[in-house]
């Protein structure tokens, strides 16, 4: 992994070529973009719940960062952290390679990750890992979101997500099989396209023998609640 | 009010400030009230008096220079002080030198465009010399061998952008074919606020930044209440599937330039006047980064005498679409004693630059309202159209196809493949098609075409010399096109092709790379041109923008059908999913450049051409 990454460095920092008029077509660029940023608001507790992506790199190799986590009453419940490097591997396709750390809850599972991430017919934006951790446990997730145009900033971004694990993990509450499925309704309003609150809806439910861990720690399994919240990029 | 005109109005309350004041100041101008507020806060660059230098000797100075075209200040690289630069009077048969410094903080240069010259006069960083360094001053001297409408401008990073740039005018040696009482340059432009490389920047990220007419849901009822659920699915399908929108008309839009006339936003307009009965000369130069303007003067008709600089077969007109770096004069003859709109709309509709011809200083003409916004179509993405008509079904079919076709070629053999299809005998090329009736070769893509950096191939170019492109099909206007143009003189060189380069050009619009046969100025070898040959180039337009091609040094001899009167061009407008063929006499011997004319292109396609 380190291997990669300082080779991903060195391609990155090295000379850009002289052409003519001094410019350079590909230039090492950064992107932030914290796609959800949100309250949400149920019977109880109120999460502030964020969802992250950074990249750093040229038109086909990157080296991402993607972060999501959930802090409640002044804890952090959920973080989990991305580092990968990204490589095009079709018009519409990045092969997405490295390491994922669940940092919450404890205790932190490691994983190294492979994914494609990419625009599908018809516009759907789709993100798709494998993870494969240690004591064999290995994991699955699919996401995927759309952007309906409402007007020319007025968007409406129907996303679904869903998990997948292969061994059951009692430690961090997690069974095996299908562990939950989030699928959201958010309207964002682009006051430009960098910035654009949103309000919406999420809902998310755990299944299985995650389900029954969530009930034995008198969590609900089964969550409605509204959301608000701010999208930003540079 | 529908739910859709609702939500429009929601989007207008969150206009951007500058358009805004843009509105106002027009507003105002229009009502006749003399004083606009644009003109009050422009500091520079907003006299319609156009600064002209003349004779055989020239000093200019690059300099940043404070102006201000939208309310705010901006520092532009203005030449001599101003944006544009001075017009260059020139006469044919003289020696022109031209001293230029450079008082900026960069390296600079100038290109002395459409202008055939020695390589090391041509003003190329890294191709025809080293450019100018900060400071430094560089001491250009040539032989004018041409007369016409010309311009000039920086050839280093996104100067052009930023106000590096003007006319030139020639004045021939010998009588003019033309006769005008006066003679006017309408210098288009596009200026941003913007700093370039953030535009740039911006583009990679999130290549439909600027885009702001994309497809609702809006346009969705609309198709389906029309035209049923069923078809509207089956003409969806294709641009689904290819992940295209029928809507990427430009990269940079309205949203972010203001379109200039000689310098003047459309709140001010540029005023020209005329005596009634004159014949007016208008030498009409687009000198903007990455903007396409199709002009009219509502109510005149305007003869076409010149296309980039060279005399053509005079032929009358009421619009024109003219590409980035293209010029065209035209002549008009306004009768009235009134006022007319000089009108040039932005090819996607965002915007306009205009002006005024006037025998009075006191009238004003009505600004006509912009066209709809353009839809490309699928002739746009050179597909066949003969299977296209069912569903989801054949429109994978046909990617299936697109995909896979040709992937055992190389860039080399689909550079030469007319060559090695003679089977190395190099007798008669009649299989080229004779000259002035273009290429009839095969379209080969070749392996260096398929990847991550290309999204799309076209299936089936066709020579669109006849179509005035999108957004000016059957207007309802008569629209010159490409097959209009027929050079005044006999062509100079008579000799048939000897050989042919098929160009692709290439790209990913979602990331924002470009290329030409899908390799990038930076990995690519140069083109050699033999010298004294004559070859004919193809382009094959593999994206869904148009691309104004420009060679450096040699005229582009358009192939319009008629081999005896071949015009001849230095900047060709590939027309998206279109071929289309020109013919080069490769009679000037050192390195060129030759590239995309649209500024946030050209960094990768691009080739440097080696006559040897």
């Amino acid at each position: 992994m380190k291997k990669y990454i300082s080779l991903l460095i060195l391609i990155l920092i090295s000379p850009a070529f002289s052409l003519a008029g001094g410019m350079d077509d590909d230039p090492v660029l950064t992107m932030l973009t914290v796609d959800q940023l949100e309250i949400r608001t149920s019977n109880g507790n109120s999460p502030l719940v964020w969802e992250a992506e950074g990249w750093i790199g040229k038109d086909l190799h990157k080296l991402w960062i993607k972060t999501d986590g959930e802090y409640v009453d002044g804890n952090l419940d959920e973080m989990e952290l991305q580092a990968l490097y990204s490589r095009a591997v079709a018009p519409f396709w990045d092969l997405q390679l490295g390491w994922r750390r669940d940092i919450r809850p404890t205790p932190q599972r490691d994983w190294l990750a492979f994914g494609l991430k990419g625009l599908a017919p018809y516009h759907f934006d789709i993100d798709a890992a494998l993870f494969i951790g240690t004591n064999s446990r290995s994991a699955m997730r699919l996401q995927a979101e759309y952007e309906m145009m409402l007007t020319q900033k007025l968007v409406l971004v129907p996303d679904m997500e869903l998990n997948l694990y292969a061994k059951s993990d009692a430690d961090t509450g997690t069974g095996s099989g299908l562990t939950d499925i989030t699928a959201g309704l958010r309207l964002r309003y682009e006051v430009r396209r960098e910035f654009a609150p949103y309000i919406g809806v999420n809902w998310s439910r755990r299944f299985g023998q995650t389900a029954d861990f969530a009930r034995a720690e008198g969590t609900s399994i089964d969550d409605t609640q509204f959301v608000s919240g701010v999208r930003v990029w540079f | 009010m529908r739910i859709d005109e609702i939500l429009q109005e929601f989007d207008g309350l969150c206009l951007p400030r500058r358009q805004f004041v843009k509105g106002i100041a027009l507003g105002s101008a229009l009502l006749g009230l003399g004083i606009s507020p644009a003109r009050l806060f422009a500091a520079s660059g907003s006299s319609s008096a156009q600064q002209t230098l003349q004779g055989n000797r020239f000093k200019l100075s690059l300099a940043p220079q404070l102006i201000n075209f939208t309310g705010r200040e901006r520092l532009a690289t203005a030449v001599n002080g101003v944006v544009p630069g001075p017009i260059l009077r020139w006469k044919e048969g003289d020696t022109v030198t031209l001293d230029v410094t450079n008082h900026l903080a960069e390296p600079s240069s100038i290109h002395w465009h459409g202008m055939i010259l020695p390589t090391g006069m041509d003003g190329v960083p890294d191709i025809s010399y080293k450019g100018i360094a900060p400071g430094e001053n560089f001491h250009y001297q040539f032989d004018v061998k041409q007369s016409g409408t010309y311009w000039y401008h920086s050839h280093s990073g996104f100067q052009e952008q930023t106000g590096l740039y003007g006319a030139i005018v020639i004045d021939p040696k010998e009588t003019d074919p033309v006769s005008y009482d006066r003679d006017y340059v309408i210098m288009l432009s596009d200026w941003s606020d913007e700093d370039p490389t953030d535009i740039y920047a911006k583009l990679k990220k999130m290549s439909g930044y600027y885009n702001f007419a994309e497809r609702t849901t809006a346009d969705l009822a609309r198709d389906i209440q029309q035209k049923g659920l069923g078809q509207t699915l089956s003409d969806r399908s294709m641009w689904n599937w290819m992940r295209m929108s029928d809507r990427d008309l430009s990269d940079v839009t309205g949203y972010t330039y203001t379109y200039l006339m000689n310098g003047q936003t459309p709140a001010d307009g540029w005023t020209g006047l005329f005596k009634s009965g004159e014949k007016i000369r208008l030498r009409i130069i687009n000198g903007s980064a990455m903007s396409f303007f199709d002009l009219r003067i509502p109510d005149l008709k305007m003869t076409v005498v010149a296309a980039d600089g060279q005399n053509i077969e005079p032929v009358t007109v009421d619009e024109f679409r003219i590409g980035v770096a293209e010029t065209y004069d035209v002549i008009v003859e306004p009768k009235a004693d009134r006022a007319y709109a000089i009108f040039a709309q932005a090819l996607d509709r965002t915007g306009y630059a205009r002006g005024t011809l006037t025998p009075d200083l006191s009238l004003t003409a009505e600004v006509p309202s912009m066209d709809p916004y353009p839809l490309l179509t699928h002739q746009d993405m050179g597909m066949d159209m003969s299977g296209m008509s069912s569903g989801m079904s054949s429109g994978m079919g046909h990617m299936g196809e697109m995909n896979h076709a040709m992937s055992g070629g190389n860039e080399k053999s689909a550079m030469n493949h007319a060559m090695s299809n003679m089977g190395g005998d190099m007798k008669k090329m009649t299989i080229f098609g004779p000259a002035g009736q273009g290429s009839n070769a095969k379209i080969i893509h070749a392996a260096t075409e398929f990847g991550p950096h290309v999204d799309m191939r076209t299936q089936k170019p066709e020579f669109r010399l006849n179509d005035p492109g999108v957004g000016l099909r059957d207007n309802g206007r008569r629209v010159l096109t490409y097959a209009d143009l027929r050079n005044l003189y006999p062509t100079a060189d008579q000799r048939d092709p000897e050989r042919e380069i098929q160009l692709h050009l290439t790209g990913n619009m979602a990331r924002y790379m470009w290329s030409i046969n899908g390799i990038k100025y930076a990995d690519a070898e140069p083109l050699r041109f033999k010298f004294g040959e004559r070859l004919r180039i193809t382009f094959v337009n593999d994206t869904m923008m148009n691309h104004p091609m420009h060679l450096h040094g040699m005229w582009s001899e358009l192939e319009t059908g008629d081999g005896q009167r071949i015009p001849r061009k230095h900047t060709v407008i590939v027309q998206p999913g279109a071929k289309i063929s020109y013919l080069v006499t490769a009679d000037a011997m050192g390195s060129w450049a030759y590239h995309c004319h649209l500024l946030y292109h050209m960094l990768g396609m691009f080739r440097k051409v080696v006559v040897s």
